[in-house]
């Protein structure tokens, strides 16, 4: 038996996740509420199209010199006067995270969004290593609080509902019980925070983009949450994996106008920071980050994953996920994009994600990078059979289809016997375990005679009127 | 082997083939009033902007604005409501305190609301983030259309290290997709549209 600690069971978790119905169907609602504030703004922006595939080509150039760029990046900030570090994998990023910190003598540490801290699992190694960690992101500290993993890469509470968060701050942060106004509860957060970023001895941020010309970076939040912790602390850590890069500084025109849009339906997020030079008296470092990207690189099917610019747009789109909750993926990024990341990571964990798709392609229509995404699905499917990863039902099925699809009287004989004998057989012979399909759903009516019945009819009605 | 040279390594191994790196447009738009467009982005975000004949009505403006403001600190000497030293505290922590600053925008952006805001016109980095109200000085003539242009008057080597487009208040939608303004930084954002 594959064990859950092992494998990630997508349908199996994504089962107990639609057991609420009405939160199922309010996160349902929810995200799509963002696609459509999303379709809005990118509607106002004429040369929206013409945008996303300029970004596309400027990621596939940024891949092409990846190496070059780097070093051009690194150049660039050691003469600002920032000190840069190379992580191959995530324990050195925590190792180096871990001994900036203790040179200085850090004791509290204040943290922005940073999804790769989170695939690195830096929290439960620096608290280990006796450092308070804090997230300072409103979504995050409330999964902190509550020892659970984001849901979702922009809005890493979305799968909780207000009450859920008063619960989990009058436990924690001693809010009024009960309580579950919005704004009460960000009041209340603000206050708790506050305290933290004042009390920091360093701040660790994440990035959106790296720019080699200039050898800075560009942090967005709408909180403000990044500044107040990199300009009070008197160290700042910013981590990155190494695909943020860009080339140009004018090539953050590009990708802010298709950042906040795409993600939430914002002309731009409230503060877009740029880094430069660490300020009097502090120390600004940057940790590059490999941890399995350079491998990806060298995938030429799936290399395209890295272009992603961490939007979430496709989670907001993706009926699977919307109907799912980003936890049933067992993977730090959720969703279609996280479906063909991880099983890069490991295969046989994450071998049942690029099977929670319908292939519908929203989620590449969405992608600001035009990252091909239910291409790269169906490729990692292939792979997983390939590699005999596929569970036992979906391989007995695919073989028995694969048989019949393969030898045309043999299927026909079997459509003809299901026409006749389905509307004959008692219910629990068709409705039971065995049958997936026939759970939540009835099976259609069998039709009296199959496609090729009938056309090989309406031939020989046709030859007779000649 | 470094870790950096692994890395470059493996890079350089695994990189796809050489592509063109595309020039990117401008996109102006000159068939849109930047101002009134500017406004409305700006009421959008959850700001406001008031245009102001000169500098000199900044003053007034803060008094009917915010009549209940105890500390208020601002970079623009001419600031006379000003009633905290900023250049006089050298620990940034110090400024926990403030409820409004008033500070100049070097230039805004007319597509998305936000005014770029670089160190050397602030006495602390922090400022914008830590006061719980703020009010950009900017002059009107000062606008550009969109992101691209904004990059191309942007100089960094001006900005003293840092440097932060602006665009409203700070704000959360963590809990249930409720808009809340007031997150961790500004709970208000007032631009003056100046005319010089």
């Amino acid at each position: 038996m594959k064990n859950d600690a092992q494998y990630t069971n997508h349908s199996g978790k994504a089962a107990a996740f639609v057991q609420d119905e009405a939160r199922t169907d309010w996160h349902d609602g929810a995200l799509w509420f963002v696609r459509y504030k999303r379709d809005i703004q990118i509607k106002k922006v004429p040369e929206w199209e013409t945008m996303r595939e300029l970004a596309s080509q400027i990621k596939a150039n940024v891949l092409a010199n990846l190496d070059k760029y780097l070093i051009q990046f690194e150049e660039n900030a050691l003469k600002n006067g920032v000190q840069v570090h190379w992580a191959k994998d995530a324990r050195e990023h925590n190792e180096i995270v871990l001994n900036i910190l203790k040179n200085k003598g850090v004791k509290k540490l204040v943290k922005s969004k940073s999804m790769l801290t989170e695939e690195c699992h830096l929290n439960p190694f620096l608290i280990e290593n006796g450092i308070e960690v804090v997230d300072t992101d409103l979504g995050e500290r409330i999964v902190q609080l509550r020892d659970e993993a984001p849901s979702h890469i922009v809005l890493p509470a979305i799968h909780l509902k207000k009450e859920d968060v008063g619960a989990t701050f009058h436990k924690y942060l001693g809010s009024e019980e009960g309580a579950k106004d919005p704004k009460y509860l960000t009041e209340v957060a603000r206050g708790h925070l506050r305290e933290k970023f004042l009390a920091a001895d360093a701040a660790l941020t994440g990035v959106n983009f790296a720019v080699a010309e200039t050898g800075g970076i560009t942090v967005c939040t709408n909180e403000g949450n990044a500044d107040l912790g990199a300009h009070l602390a008197p160290v700042h850590i910013a981590s990155m994996g190494m695909e943020k890069l860009i080339p140009r500084q004018s090539d953050l025109g590009l990708f802010l106008r298709l950042l906040a849009r795409n993600a939430t339906g914002q002309p731009i997020t409230s503060f877009s920071s740029h880094f430069f030079k660490p300020n009097v008296g502090q120390e600004l470092h940057f940790v590059i980050v490999d941890n399995g990207r350079s491998e990806q690189l060298g995938r030429a099917d799936f290399r395209k994953s890295l272009y992603c610019i961490r939007c979430g747009a496709c989670m907001n789109t993706c009926p699977v996920y919307r109907r799912s909750g980003g936890h049933s993926y067992g993977y730090t990024v959720p969703g279609p994009i996280g479906s063909i990341l991880s099983p890069g990571v490991d295969l046989k964990k994450y071998s049942s994600l690029p099977f929670a798709s319908t292939l519908c392609g929203s989620c590449s229509d969405v992608c600001p990078v035009k990252i091909d995404i239910h291409h790269q699905l169906y490729k990692w499917r292939q792979i997983i059979a390939q590699e005999n990863e596929l569970p036992l039902s979906k391989k007995i099925s695919m073989k028995v289809t694969g048989f019949l699809f393969s030898h045309p009287s043999l299927y026909r004989f079997a459509g003809k016997t299901a026409r006749t004998m389905l509307p004959l057989m008692p219910r629990f012979l068709v409705y039971n375990k065995l049958n997936a399909w026939g759970i939540h759903r009835e099976v259609p009516v069998a039709p009296k005679q199959s496609f090729r019945e009938w056309y090989i009819e309406q031939q020989k009605k046709g030859a007779n009127k000649e | 082997m470094t870790s950096k040279e692994y890395i470059l390594q493996r890079v350089k191994q695994n990189k796809p083939e050489q592509t063109l790196l595309p020039d990117v447009p401008d996109f102006e738009r000159l068939d849109v009033d930047w101002v009134e467009h500017f406004k409305e982005t700006l009421v959008f975000v959850g700001g406001q902007a008031i245009e102001l004949e000169s500098d000199v009505e900044v003053n007034l403006r803060i008094q009917e604005l915010f009549p209940d403001m105890k500390v208020i600190a601002s970079d623009i000497p001419s600031v006379e409501v000003a009633n905290f030293d900023l250049n006089g505290t050298t620990d940034p922590h110090l400024l926990k305190d403030i409820d409004l600053i008033v500070i100049r925008g070097e230039f805004g952006v007319a597509e998305n609301a936000a005014v770029w805001v670089p160190a050397s016109s602030l006495s602390h980095r922090v400022l914008p983030f830590i006061t719980q109200h703020a009010v950009i000085v900017l002059d009107k003539s000062q606008l550009v259309w969109n992101m691209h242009q904004a990059y191309k008057r942007l100089d960094i080597d001006k900005a003293n290290g840092f440097g932060v487009f602006i665009s409203g208040p700070s704000k959360t939608a963590d809990i249930e997709q409720s808009l809340v303004i007031g997150a961790h930084g500004s709970r208000s954002l007032v631009v003056f549209l100046v005319n010089k």
